[in-house]
Parts: C-alpha cells; sequence; structure tokens
C-alpha cells in the first residue's frame, strides 16, 4: 500500500507542475503590448538564470576552490561566445582536474 | 541601448530545429544526469525505489520541485501539501512561460502551445529563449528528447548505486548546467549594457539572499522567483526596453 500511495504522490506532483508549466500558455492568446510587461519579460531570463547560476556554482562540487575556478572559466568561454557545450564541457574538465590536483595534494 | 531578440547563441543552422535540439540538448543531458544522481541518493534515503524515482522524474522533470516532493513523500504529507509545494516551487515555470509564450509565432494552435509549455525547464527554456527567431516545439522537443530520459536514468542510478560512482566525477558533472547558463546569458550581456548590468546585480543579490536571515530560510525554488520579479520588475522600470522589438 506504501508503493500505491507514493505513485499517488508521483501523480500529484507530476499534474500540479504540468499545471504551472501549461497556465500561462492557456492564459495569453496574443502577444502583450503592455511596455512595461514586456520589458519585464524580457529581462526575467537573465535575471532567473544569473539567480540559479550564483552562488550555486560555487557550493554545489563542495569545494569553493573548485567552484570558483569552474566560474571563471564558464564566464571568460561564454563572454567570448564559445557555444553551449564547449563552456560546459570546459567548466566540468576544470571542476574535475582542480578535484584531482587537490586529491594529489592531499588535502 | 540595443534591444534585439537574441542572435546570441552560436548555432550554426544546418540541421532541422529538431535536430540542432537534440545537439543543443546534449550538455543538459550530462548535468542533468549529475544533478539527478544526487536527487536520486536523496531519494533513496528516503525509500523512495528505483522505479517510483525514474517515473517520477520522467514525468516531472523539476530539480527543487522533486526535491520539495520527495520531502512530503518521504514525510508522508497531505496531497495538498504537495500540491502547495509543487506550485510554489515551480512558480518561475509559469514566469518563463509568459517569456516564452511571447515568442510563439501568432496562429500557432493551442495544443502546440501547450506542448511547448510542457517542455519547459530552466535549461531548455534558456536555450529555447536564446536561440534567435521564432520559439518552436521542435527546438525544445529535440532537446526534451534527449534531456528528459538522462535525466529520468540519472535519478534511478542514484537511487541504485548510491555512492558507488566516484563523488569527484559527479561533483565535476554538477557544474555543467551552470556554465550553459552563463553561456545562455553572457553573450546577451555583451551586447546589452542593461542586460549585463542586471546579472551583476543578480548575482550579488542571489548571494546576498542565501546569508540574510529569514530569506535564506526560504526554498532556493522561492528565492529564485522572488528576485526574479523584483529584479525584473526594477529592471523595466530603469531601463524600459525599445518600442519596435
Amino acid at each position: 500500500m506504501d508503493a500505491m500511495m507514493n505513485y499517488t504522490y508521483i501523480l500529484v506532483m507530476a499534474l500540479s507542475t504540468w499545471a504551472v508549466r501549461t497556465l500561462p500558455f492557456l492564459l495569453m492568446k496574443k502577444p502583450i503590448e503592455n511596455r512595461f510587461v514586456k520589458s519585464f519579460l524580457y529581462y526575467v531570463p537573465y535575471v532567473t538564470l544569473a539567480v540559479m547560476t550564483f552562488p550555486a556554482i560555487i557550493t554545489v562540487t563542495g569545494s569553493p576552490v573548485t567552484g570558483i575556478a569552474a566560474m571563471i572559466t564558464g564566464i571568460t568561454l561564454a563572454w567570448t561566445g564559445r557555444s553551449l557545450i564547449c563552456v560546459a564541457v570546459s567548466c566540468c574538465g576544470v571542476a574535475i582536474a582542480v578535484e584531482l590536483l587537490k586529491l594529489a595534494a592531499g588535502f | 541601448m540595443e534591444i534585439s531578440t537574441t542572435d546570441n547563441v552560436h548555432i550554426d543552422r544546418t540541421g532541422s530545429p529538431f535536430r540542432e535540439g537534440m545537439r543543443d540538448g546534449v550538455p543538459i543531458a550530462m548535468g542533468y544526469f549529475a544533478v539527478a544522481f544526487s536527487l536520486g541518493i536523496y531519494a533513496r534515503s528516503g525509500g523512495i525505489t528505483a522505479i517510483q524515482g525514474f517515473i517520477a522524474s520522467l514525468l516531472v522533470y523539476a530539480s527543487a520541485g522533486e526535491y520539495a516532493g520527495f520531502t512530503v513523500m518521504i514525510e508522508k504529507g497531505s496531497m495538498m501539501t504537495m500540491v502547495i509545494a509543487c506550485v510554489v516551487i515551480n512558480a518561475r515555470y509559469a514566469l518563463m512561460g509568459f517569456s516564452l509564450g511571447q515568442r510563439v509565432p501568432a496562429g500557432t494552435p493551442l495544443w502546440k502551445r501547450i506542448l511547448i509549455g510542457t517542455a519547459v525547464t530552466d535549461e531548455l527554456f534558456g536555450i529555447t529563449i536564446a536561440r534567435s527567431g521564432p520559439v518552436t516545439a521542435a527546438y525544445m522537443y529535440g532537446a526534451f528528447l534527449v534531456a528528459i530520459p538522462s535525466w529520468a536514468a540519472g535519478t534511478a542510478v542514484g537511487i541504485l548505486a548510491g555512492s558507488i560512482l566516484p563523488q569527484l566525477v559527479v561533483n565535476g558533472l554538477g557544474v555543467a548546467l551552470y556554465g550553459m547558463f552563463l553561456a545562455i546569458i553572457l553573450p546577451t550581456a555583451r551586447k546589452d549594457r542593461n542586460v549585463a548590468a542586471v546579472i551583476i546585480v543578480s548575482f550579488a543579490a542571489s548571494g546576498i539572499s542565501t546569508i540574510l536571515p529569514v530569506i535564506s530560510e526560504l526554498s532556493s525554488g522561492t528565492r529564485v522567483i522572488l528576485l526574479t520579479v523584483l529584479i525584473s520588475a526594477a529592471a523595466a522600470v530603469l531601463r524600459p526596453v525599445k518600442e519596435e522589438q
């Protein structure tokens, strides 16, 4: 019965999340003309992604040094216009390299 | 001030939108696997099985949302608690939906709009909004079909394997998502000083909000939406976009 209960939870979780995702598309029939709303929506992605990136990128590895190294790598490459995959893979590479270095240095 | 809708991510337009989506979905899939893996470790600690975790991730695909959802499951909270947790923590998806909806071509049928909304995650929203031109379901679902199975698999593997995969590798993969976020927002920041300023303010505010009393107690999802609304509204008042966009 515990399993049954868990699947009910999962179904409720899925449906309420889906409702949040699709609601704007049900409410909004045509592009918004209001200048404030347009400007607001223009800035939303940048703010959201920036807020989610920092400080999470520093804390996610559990080691600030590794996180800062990954962040500097990401900012440098992204600023010079490298592709998504290039930036993402380089950040991973640097993070793993720094962790290995720390291991080798005996931290 | 130049506000153009985004030709900021370097994308070579060779294949179809669907194939482009699949290609851009690869780094997302990598990052998802790592993040889902750690979500799986959490789920395992609460007695959630690999199959349950897999199905939950396949249907919900929301990191903070699932973390909160699993917590409600583990604590055997009420269904109402589950609904409220999901709506509040995932509210940013609605904001992203409105933003994305602005770029869906007029005359797109409702079912296709709903399909686009269904595919909204932080990362899929990010790459879709960063792409120039109208928003299409084909591009999103190319990326969706690569990224979401990896998210679900990562959750299941995390539950099954626990801590077999070296922590070092999991940590390394964990930064992939954030590297990608930087690749999405910084090219525009370089061209639009207002966006650059907004990003710097966002970094600072986000950093401060994790140490302030009260605010730091909020879930990360709630904090994201609070900061997004406040900073975007302030930017819209102080630096509205030009009319001809």
